[in-house]
């Protein structure tokens, strides 16, 4: 099985309304068992295990970030967050057999209470097609003020 | 509410043994006269020498409101600056960090000064002959501040041109700083990339008496620990399998009243203590390969071991850093306003150590204390809610009483239960010294 430049697309397209909608399990399961979600705190920072980064984050990571957000006692999700994407149509960068790589331009809007936060960012997405399907092996996210002082992101860009 | 402004005595009536008014988060004159007399006569946290190692490299920072700079001016010489053109007020740099050559030139009216703030040139300075240029302040290059004192690599200042020495202000405090640089083995610490910096809309003594704060981790982090434990516990993985690094660095904070009560705090005067005496969160960490034997070598076994054995949790160095010995974690809570502070997370690297201890303390720095970091959310949460709850009228007092006992003296090291108050009292003890020091002073004068 082949997959297309706009299968890629959709698929980037389509982790953006599982995200705004909150199917974080939809989500989850996109994941490769061994990917990392990982967000630079540096401009263009190589390194994500020997300096700090604002998110570097296995499966179990992920998964309990998930699970916190419905949590009874998850004080800073009462009331819930929201999110909401808008993205530009990604570039496919790479086609390599079963391995891709997109680059997509978004924003990011995040809400809870009385604030309302815009990131500018970019989401690099390393994918994989296993067994018919595409799945998530990497993905970073740079910020383009990744060097501001943040307030609370709570959900995922 | 009261008039504070010009009043420092009226401002320490607000703290009293077993609590302290809420004007001390919520008032913007109180916080004025924090900046004035607090942060200007204690000795405040400034930046690492590593963050300026050439020479003209330069820091851009602020003490309490004040901005600064850090630069190097010769090999083993480090000043503080005022980053103020002395002319007309321009800040002379404004990225966080760079290197500036030989000399400050502001980019206005291009007033040249030597590293050491030392005015160089002014253009056309004929224009000032005979007009007692001078005499003035801005004739005398850019202002230092009252003090500095490179400690191990820490730089710290003093605003104010007399007061307190930095080893009185110290005293013993300094074993904890001591313990995190004796563990690189070759004595030394390097920063590692940029700090997180998280804005939060509270006020900045909330965050610091947090550090001490061992009876909350249980209640406002089980949305973030305790579910850890569950995911973990629900994957009931094989006996064998490695726990997922998560779990080591999260999951201590689910540890029982019992575990914070014994592992014990300690307070030293003006206002310095720690949580940690015996064991703390930091104890169970795997052990590095090579680390122990590479310490062992510089120090002796017996030492190398005593200084690993120390695992002091959170350690408070007042008015506003805490660090963590074990991990090489240094949080700066500046304040920006009466409700409004960014705290700067930095870790450090052990020169001489193996990567995976700097790989640990970045996960450290990025589960915990980052904007994104699940547990950081937990406590901005109860930091704001407290800081829109305070404005409530009918009960105008914020309690510090736990484990209280009469007549503390606070000019006396302490080893207590590890659930006491007794640092946040201390720290308000000191608070309360520093802010009538100079009212003091002149009252001794009259």
């Amino acid at each position: 099985m082949s997959i297309s430049k706009d299968q890629l697309i959709d698929f980037i397209y389509d982790e953006a309304r599982m995200l705004d909608e909150g199917r974080y399990s939809e989500w989850l399961a996109l994941w490769l068992p061994d990917g990392h979600y990982w967000m630079p705190l540096d401009y263009k920072q190589s390194d994500p295990i020997n300096q700090t980064s604002l998110l570097y984050e296995d499966l179990f990571m992920l998964n309990l970030r998930v699970e916190r957000l419905n949590g009874a006692r998850t004080f800073s999700q009462k009331p819930k967050s929201r999110c909401h994407h808008v993205i530009q149509r990604p570039f496919v960068d790479e086609m390599n057999g079963d391995s891709f790589v997109t680059n997509t331009a978004m924003h990011y809007v995040e809400t809870r209470l009385d604030e309302q936060q815009l990131l500018a960012l970019t989401a690099r997405h390393d994918l994989k097609l296993v067994e018919g399907k595409l799945r998530i092996a990497n993905k970073r996210v740079d910020i383009l003020n990744c060097d501001a002082a943040f307030r609370n992101i709570q959900l995922l860009p | 509410m009261a008039n504070y402004t010009g009043n420092p005595t009226a401002a320490a009536a607000l703290v009293q043994p077993h609590q302290v008014h809420r004007d001390i988060y919520i008032n913007q004159d109180i916080y004025a006269l924090e900046m004035k007399h607090v942060f200007a006569n204690s000795w405040v946290f400034v930046g690492h020498e590593s963050q300026t190692p050439e020479k003209g490299d330069y820091f851009a920072t602020q003490i309490g409101d004040q901005p600064v700079i850090q630069v190097r001016h010769k090999p083993d010489d480090i000043h503080v600056l005022y980053n103020r053109c002395p002319h007309k007020g321009t800040k002379i740099v404004i990225d966080r960090q760079g290197n500036t050559g030989k000399f400050f030139r502001c980019p206005y009216h291009a007033w040249s000064f030597k590293t050491d703030g030392c005015l160089l040139a002014i253009p056309l300075k004929k224009g000032y002959e005979g007009t007692g240029l001078e005499k003035t302040d801005s004739g005398k290059g850019m202002k230092a501040v009252g003090a500095v004192k490179n400690y191990r690599g820490f730089i710290f200042a003093r605003l104010a041109e007399e007061g307190i020495s930095f080893e009185d202000f110290f005293g013993d405090s300094l074993s904890s700083l001591d313990n995190m640089v004796d563990r690189s083995p070759e004595g030394r610490l390097e920063v590692v990339g940029q700090p997180l910096r998280y804005l939060h809309y509270c006020n900045w003594k909330m965050l610091v008496e947090n550090q001490t704060d061992t009876c909350h981790p249980m209640v406002a982090h089980e949305s973030s620990a305790g579910t850890a434990v569950k995911i973990y516990e629900d994957l009931d993985l094989p006996a064998g399998t490695p726990k997922p690094a998560a779990m080591e660095i999260i999951a201590p904070f689910m540890s029982p009243y019992e575990f914070f009560e014994d592992m014990g705090i300690r307070t030293w005067p003006n206002g310095h203590g720690h949580t940690g005496v015996h064991h703390s969160i930091h104890s169970d960490y795997s052990a590095i390969p090579g680390y122990v034997e590479a310490m062992s070598e510089t120090y002796g076994e017996e030492k190398a071991k005593a200084i690993l054995d120390e695992n002091r949790h959170n350690t408070v160095y007042f008015p506003n850093i805490m660090i963590k010995g074990p991990i090489q974690q240094l949080r700066n809570f500046i304040p920006l306003a009466a409700d409004k502070t960014i705290v700067e997370s930095y870790i450090y690297r052990l020169v001489g150590a193996p990567d995976e201890l700097t790989a640990r303390t970045a996960m450290y720095n990025r589960m915990i204390n980052a904007p994104t970091s699940i547990v950081g959310h937990d406590d901005l949460e109860m930091y704001e809610r407290a800081q829109e709850g305070l404005h409530v009228n009918g009960i105008e007092w914020v309690n510090i009483q736990r484990l209280l006992e009469e007549n503390e003296d606070f000019s006396e090291e302490a080893v207590l239960n590890g659930t006491t108050e007794r640092q946040m009292r201390n720290q308000f003890d000191a608070w309360r010294k520093f802010m009538t020091y100079d009212s003091e002073k002149q009252e001794a004068a009259e």
